[in-house]
Formats: structure tokens, sequence, C-alpha cells
């Protein structure tokens, strides 16, 4: 049996490429299978300010979302291509009023449903009547294992112990629970208290995913980056607990690039096995992609439809496959293992979405940054840039 | 606790697939899939066979002597494979019992 996860990550320690295998029993090269999996950020509201959001750092406002109707279609056009999957994201999703009436529709036209979310603006109600729609799971974050980290990370008082009651709310209502720990250096001294707290809500699931330097992330690196002996450190806890938990608790672990030797295969390569849906409707290879100036997305709400810009729109073709890539990625024997790691990081640090990502030892730029990210984790600035529609509000006190 | 949860597979356990675990036949690509959080596995044509008996009815024993008697195969390879399969979907926690569960 093979196994992919939904959004495209892979799984640690597993070889296998579920979807590979799925998909190349049809179609030639140049097109590519629907995704199992869609990625649909509801909104781009959150009481949450974490300093590491993977949201764009130009927020979509409230007015450009989609309206209920328009997700329904969308929702409905999914299922009929072929897509298995919804999850549903943010922003925080439950500040959609409509989110039980999607949920509800995603179940009617046959889409297995996740609620990604933060959790803290849910009540017992709303989520036993997301259950009575028909959620299939729900993976909530966490910031810590306790309020003083957490509710500092999250920018917001009081959210942990909501997080706490919402994930027992969960289990009481018998939908299985990921939760999701986001990793970085003021928070991963924790990482054995969280791995155990994982296993106290009776979690299935924890995603330990360490920080990934994009968007608000990168205007936060100083004060996240890990130093290189905390990341040895939190690989060996999460091997050690996905061997002592097997059976019971289910650790996925996202490695940070910056200190690795290879790049990683971002989204399973971009416009191969996921897009996104933006709050405004738009189709994006992943959902960072906007922070790449100069790619023009396609939106649903334009003339064409979900499949047409997946299999045709320019931002989708411009770095599929291998034919886009320079040297050293041309040449090189993982070139499909890795499809040149991450087109938004590549933008972000080298200013052009082409060049080879600089997580990988082949890049020229991957020296200056990997002792960057030295210096940096090493340096005691600690202060966030908090995540807001204003562009970012610096932390205060202490 | 999760750990009240894990299974231990037996030739008596009657396993069913939890209501998270979703077995569908995939029209698109035309194969059957398991849909499980933030998952899509991809069982193989046994697999398949061996979760459509699965119905928290049957006992493993009884699947196993269905699956033996319908391929006229040996009776012990067919038991070893459908336990270990069952097994790594239970560790998966993609597997439930029906019944009183074995703890660990």
């Amino acid at each position: 049996m093979s196994e992919v996860l939904a959004d495209g990550k892979v799984t640690g320690g597993d070889p296998h490429d579920g979807l590979a295998a799925l998909e190349s029993r049809r179609s030639s090269a140049e097109t590519f299978g629907i995704p199992l999996a869609v990625l649909a950020e509801l909104t781009h509201r959150c009481p949450l300010q974490c300093p590491y959001c993977s949201n764009p750092v130009e927020l979509d406002r409230a007015g450009s979302e989609l309206t209920t109707e328009e997700w329904k279609k969308v929702l409905s056009e999914l299922a009929e291509i072929g897509v298995l999957q919804i999850h549903f994201s943010g922003g925080e999703p439950t500040a959609r009023k409509d989110l039980v009436e999607l949920v509800q529709h995603a179940s009617d036209v046959g889409l297995y449903s996740n609620l990604i979310t933060s959790a803290v603006l849910l009540t017992r109600e709303k989520l036993a009547a997301l259950a009575d729609a028909g959620l299939c799971h729900v993976q909530i974050s966490f910031q810590g294992n306790e309020p003083v980290v957490a509710d500092r990370v999250a920018g917001l008082k009081h959210a942990h112990g909501k997080k706490l009651e919402a994930a027992k709310w969960t289990r009481e209502l018998d939908m299985p629970l990921t939760v999701n720990a986001v990793m970085h250096r003021q928070n991963l001294h924790q990482l054995p208290d969280i791995i155990q707290m994982a296993v106290d809500l009776d979690a299935d699931r924890l995603e330990v995913a360490n920080v990934q330097y994009y968007g608000w992330a990168l205007k936060n690196r100083a004060a996240l980056m890990p130093t290189l002996a905390q990341i040895e450190e939190t690989s060996r806890i999460v091997e050690d607990a996905q061997a002592r938990l097997k059976g019971i608790l289910a650790i996925d672990y996202v490695v940070p690039d910056y200190y690795a030797l290879r790049p990683k295969k971002c989204m399973g390569g971009w416009g191969r096995q996921f897009f996104n849906i933006s709050p405004a409707g738009k189709v994006l290879p992943c959902h960072a992609a906007e922070s790449i100036t100069g790619l023009e997305f396609e939106s649903v709400r334009s003339n064409h439809s979900i499949a047409w810009i997946w299999q045709n729109s320019e931002a989708f073709n411009r770095y599929r496959g291998t034919s886009w890539m320079p040297e050293p990625c041309k040449s090189c024997e993982f070139r499909e293992v890795d499809f040149g790691g991450c087109r938004c990081q590549a933008f972000a640090l080298t200013g052009d979405a082409g060049n080879t990502d600089p997580a990988c030892t082949l890049s020229p730029m991957h020296e200056a940054i990997f002792k960057q990210a030295e210096l940096e984790a090493a340096s005691d600035n600690n202060r966030f840039l908090y995540r807001n529609f204003a562009g970012g509000t610096l932390e205060t006190g202490d | 606790m999760a750990g009240a949860r894990h299974i231990t597979v037996s030739e008596t356990s009657r396993p069913v697939l939890p209501r998270h675990a979703k077995l569908k036949f995939d029209e698109t690509r035309q194969v059957w899939v398991i849909l499980a959080p933030e998952r899509v596995l991809a069982p193989d044509e046994i697999a398949v066979e061996v979760l459509k008996l699965c119905d928290g009815i049957r006992n493993v024993a009884e699947v196993v002597d269905e699956l033996a008697a319908k391929y006229a195969a040996p009776r012990e390879a067919i038991a070893t494979d459908v336990v270990a399969m069952l097994q790594d979907l239970a560790d998966k926690g993609f597997l439930t019992e029906a019944r009183e569960k074995t703890h660990e």
C-alpha cells in the first residue's frame, strides 16, 4: 500500500509516492493529473498573529473574499474533476460564518473534508455542527505546550487554553485529531513536552514542522532561526518518539531546509500534485506563490475552468517539470527528485524564482545563506514582527 | 488515551474501517482509494478484497477462510499476509475493532 500526504508533503521515512503510483497509470508527461487534495484558504482574517504565518505579507481583505455561493461552485467543480479531499484553511477558516454550510456542501459532493484551524473561535456547539455536516478530520495548531510561550508566539492571550479545550471536544466528538506544531528557536526547547501533550490529547497525528522562511517568516528569520545543534537535537527527539509511539501517535516531520544539503521537493514539484485557492479565488501552485512578482495567477472568477487553469495557465506551466531549469539543476541527477526545490524561496533569497533554490549546496548562494542563518541563530534578536493586516506590528515588552 | 485505541490484529479481531477512513472507488483515476486524514492510500487489489470483507461482523479468521476458498490458496500464507496488511493499517490509525478492544 502506498501513501502520500494530501498536501504534497512527503511523510517522514516513507519512500513510496502514492500519487505517482496513481498518476503513472495515465497521461503523458505533458499533462498533469488533477491533484488528490486542494487547500481552500477561505479567508486571511485570523485572531492569531503568528510571526511565521504562511499567508502572504499582502493579505486579502474581507471584501475580496469569495462568497458562499462562489465557494460552493468551486467545491462542486473540484469534486467533478477528481479532487478527493478538501482542506479548509485560512487565515482562520472558522472566522467564516458559512463554514458549516461549506463543509456540508463538500460532504454532499463527496469530498473528504479536513479543517485546519487555530481553534480559538470554536465552541463545542460549532464543532458538533461541523461534525454533523460531515467534517472528517480536525487539525489544530499549537504554538507551544504551555501558555507563556504559546500565547506569546500566537500574539493572543488565552489562546493556548482554548486550543486545549477544542482538542478535547474534537476527540469527544470522535473526530481524528492532528496537532500541528510549528517549531523555531523560541519554542524548540518544548518539543518533548509538545509530543507528550499530543499523546495526552489523544491525537492521532502530530506534525512537527520547522518554519519555512518566506513571507512573514522571512521578516522574522532572525528571531526564529534555530541553531544547527538545535536542529540535530530535534531530529533525534523526533526519531526517538516515532519509534517509541508507533501505533499510538503518527509523527510527520518537516525538516528546515536552510541546514539541509539538498532542497526539499517543494509541493511535490511546482504544478505537479498540488494547488490552493486563495480567499479572493486565485488558483495558486502553493500558498506562498503570490510572493513571486511578475507571475499572473488566474482566478476561479475568470471564464476559465479550474481544470483549464491547472493544465494550461502560464503561472502553472512556468516552472513545471524540468525544461525551465537553469544550471546547475538542468544537468543534475536529482532534477526529478527535488524539481529544483522551492520557487518562492529562490525568489525571496535570490530575486529570481527561476534560480536554483539556495537550500541546495549546488547553488552558488548556499554557503552565504547557511552562514547568515548560523549568525542569526546565534544572535539575541528575539523580537517578533506580528502578522496583521497593517503590515506587521513589532512585539513590545520584555 | 491514544494507547487505548491501539489494536493488535489477530484471527479473532473483528476489524472495520473507522468513520474517518473511507474506502471509495475513484471514478476519475479508476482505482480504489482509502481517504484518511490528509492522506490518500492506494490499496492494492488484495487489500481492497480484504477491506470489503472487514465489516466489523466477520472476524479475521472468517475473512481468511473466504479468501482461501475463493483463490484456492494455502490458508496459512493468506492468514500471514492479511494480518500483516491489517496490522499496518491499524498502526497508522486507519483500522478499528467493532467489539472489545485488545489493549496494549
